[in-house]
């Protein structure tokens, strides 16, 4: 403290330009300010380099990556020979297919049961309210290991099945007390309204609560969705067919264990030398990016809020 | 409103004034009541099949089980399967050994690095050019482990991006991605790229919040830079760091699982083996099953013992905690 007073001597700056006009921002003096900026920029830089090295590489030709000895920074003459090598059949063109279908089913019925669920716990006081809504809190704080999940879902026969990857993943404790907190801030006075009307709970649900709650309801959706993209351990555990994997084992196989792809798990034309290695792996990588690249415009709009409602009232 | 208002008339007449205002038509409150229930079914059965029928299997961890025999049938063998805990197996010390080193290990340099950022990211004027940042900063949290994990190998592997850029200007090789010393640097590094960026949300909510006025006052009084972080900006983040700590120390035995098995093959398990893969490899893979969900018993209620108690902690000291009893 008392080192810090003889550089900041009291009355040396007018107190108006003192304190900042953005609340909760620390002021500062130009230098200041230059180095927060330029810390910023290094992380925005750390943050996209290896995004536009994959990029470029996965769209470069054999010439220009044997040339670099690996990685390109940008494409010479890109070109999609390696998507067009990995979607035209083939292991990485069934797993899209796999992961694709795995999160477009798994959403569907993740949404479905905890829309349902947290209507249900929408209104103290009802039916077995106070029991569901302690399992579904305590369902965060006590976590059944890896070795009895793996003894329940074999015990289902469910090893080797896709709904393996979709059942013991549906229902995710947090984002359906995130639905409920949104369900129970309607007013009231909508939902009596439509029962004087006669409306069954179901329409109520589907014509009133629903239509008022679609953003939240859309950013669980990408939650699940992206999770269900993500999820990786479970296909580890659960699917021992490698004509099952989705994306991500792909991904661990071919990138990370790097295992090499050959001519039958790849479609060239006959006779047509495979793509480079290198390029081979970014594009496996590009491919599993993608998705996330595409859902996060939308998710970024919304999980502002999302998030800051489990927060607050979690 | 006319169907409401006709029933209602003829109640008036027979009843007297208080009727009048309950809706005829309205069903009974208890087999509405019922209908809500019905909605909650299906996600509660998830819920009990795959969450606590599950938690029932860790009996298992007082058993001798034998898969082929199966829960029912396997023979008890009391405390057994934790003679690991207890008289301090090799390898599970060292499991638990680098778990908490990796928690102590990240809580000092993975927890700050969203706080940090978030003070750099609050002090930029222009909106834009701060959302835009902020979009490209949050994306890494979105990437699967697999997605994070490859991409490092791809920068910094032995033949990756970095070393080809060293080879290039004849400056050796360096060794990250295999090297068993510099293995926990890279968990913390990876984790930092990925979640530092999201965990800014819930600081920059919360720096939002601080009243303006209080910085105000601080220059009147003379408060330089430092002092006005140190005396009105920390301040107001108190309360969500204790909770975020809190929350952390409930993950003490639970450090980065997914991340640490993609990449333990390369590093050997000295240095990479934590209570999670511990369970995994001896359980799953080598078929010790009793005395991996004994391991992942403890580890599960040791968490739970660690979350009340720090919550108690915090609400002696007069903090709000994760929640309030």
């Amino acid at each position: 403290m008392t080192t810090l007073s003889p550089t900041h001597p009291v009355r040396r700056r007018p107190p108006r330009r003192a304190y900042s006009a953005i609340p909760g921002e620390t002021p500062g003096t130009s230098p200041w300010r230059a180095l927060k900026s330029l810390i910023l920029l290094i992380c925005v830089v750390l943050v996209l380099l290896p995004f536009l090295a994959i990029i470029s590489t996965s769209l470069a030709d054999t010439a220009q990556v044997t040339k670099a000895g690996g990685y390109v920074l940008w494409p010479d003459n890109p070109g999609f020979s390696a998507y067009s090598a990995l979607l035209s059949g083939g292991l990485v063109a069934k797993a899209m297919f796999v992961s694709v279908g795995i999160t477009v089913v798994g959403t569907a019925l993740s949404l479905l049961s905890s829309i349902s669920l947290a209507y249900g716990l929408s209104r103290p006081g009802s039916f077995g309210h106070k029991p569901i809504l302690m399992l579904l809190l305590m369902s965060l704080l006590f976590v059944p290991g890896v070795i009895p999940s793996y003894l329940m879902v074999k015990q289902l026969g469910l090893i080797n099945s896709y709904w393996s990857l979709i059942l013991p993943t549906m229902i995710n404790a947090f984002n359906v007390i995130v639905l409920r907190s949104f369900f129970m801030g309607i007013p009231k006075e909508l939902i009596d309204s439509a029962r004087i009307d006669g409306a069954s709970e179901l329409s109520i649900l589907t014509r009133i609560v629903l239509p008022l709650s679609k953003a939240s309801v859309a950013v669980i959706g990408l939650f699940y969705a992206v999770t269900y993209w993500n999820a990786f351990f479970n296909a580890l555990l659960y699917i021992n067919d490698a004509a099952k994997w989705p994306m991500q084992m792909v991904l661990r196989t071919y990138v990370v264990n790097n295992a090499a792809l050959s001519g039958g798990q790849v479609d060239v034309a006959a006779g047509a030398p495979l793509p480079p290695a290198q390029s081979l792996q970014a594009a496996i990588l590009v491919l599993s990016i993608v998705p996330i690249v595409i859902v996060y415009p939308f998710l970024q709009r919304h999980m502002n809020k999302g998030v800051m409602v489990g927060a607050v009232k979690g | 409103m006319t169907t409401v208002q006709q029933p209602a008339a003829p109640a008036a007449e027979e009843g007297g004034g208080a009727d009048i205002r309950r809706p005829p038509r309205l069903r009974p409150a208890g087999r509405r009541d019922v209908a809500l229930f019905w909605f909650a079914i299906p996600g509660l059965t998830a819920l009990l099949l795959f969450h606590y029928v599950p938690l029932l299997g860790n009996v298992i961890a007082f058993q001798d089980y034998q898969p082929y025999i199966g829960i029912m049938h396997s023979p008890w063998s009391g405390l057994d399967n934790f003679d690991v805990l207890f008289n301090g197996d090799d390898q599970f010390l060292r499991a638990l050994v680098n778990t908490l080193q990796l928690t102590l290990i990240q809580v000092v340099f993975v927890f700050p690095a969203p706080i940090l950022l978030a003070l750099a990211l609050n002090s930029l004027v222009s909106e834009r050019i701060k959302k835009w940042v902020q979009n490209v900063l949050y994306l890494p949290h979105f990437l699967s482990w697999v997605v994070v994990v490859a991409l490092f190998q791809q920068m910094l592997g032995n033949t990756g991006m970095l070393n080809l850029f060293l080879q290039a200007h004849d400056l050796g090789t360096w060794n990250i991605i295999g090297n068993p010393e510099l293995f926990k640097s890279l968990l913390t590094s990876q984790v930092i790229w990925k979640d530092s960026g999201w965990g800014t949300i819930l600081f920059l909510a919360a720096l939002s919040r601080v009243d303006n006025d209080l910085y105000e006052a601080a220059a009147m009084d003379g408060a330089s830079r430092l002092r006005q972080t140190w005396h009105v900006t920390l301040p107001a983040l108190r309360g969500l760091v204790i909770l975020l700590l809190i929350l952390r120390l409930g993950d003490a035995l639970s450090v980065g699982f997914e991340q640490i098995l993609l990449q333990q093959t390369g590093v050997g398990l000295e240095n990479s083996e934590v209570m999670d893969t511990y369970v995994y490899n001896h359980g799953l893979l080598g078929g010790d099953w009793g005395v991996s969900a004994a391991v992942g018993l403890v580890k599960g209620l040791v968490g739970v013992v660690l979350v009340l108690g720090a919550n108690k902690v915090a609400h002696l000291f007069g903090e709000e905690g994760v929640y309030t009893s």
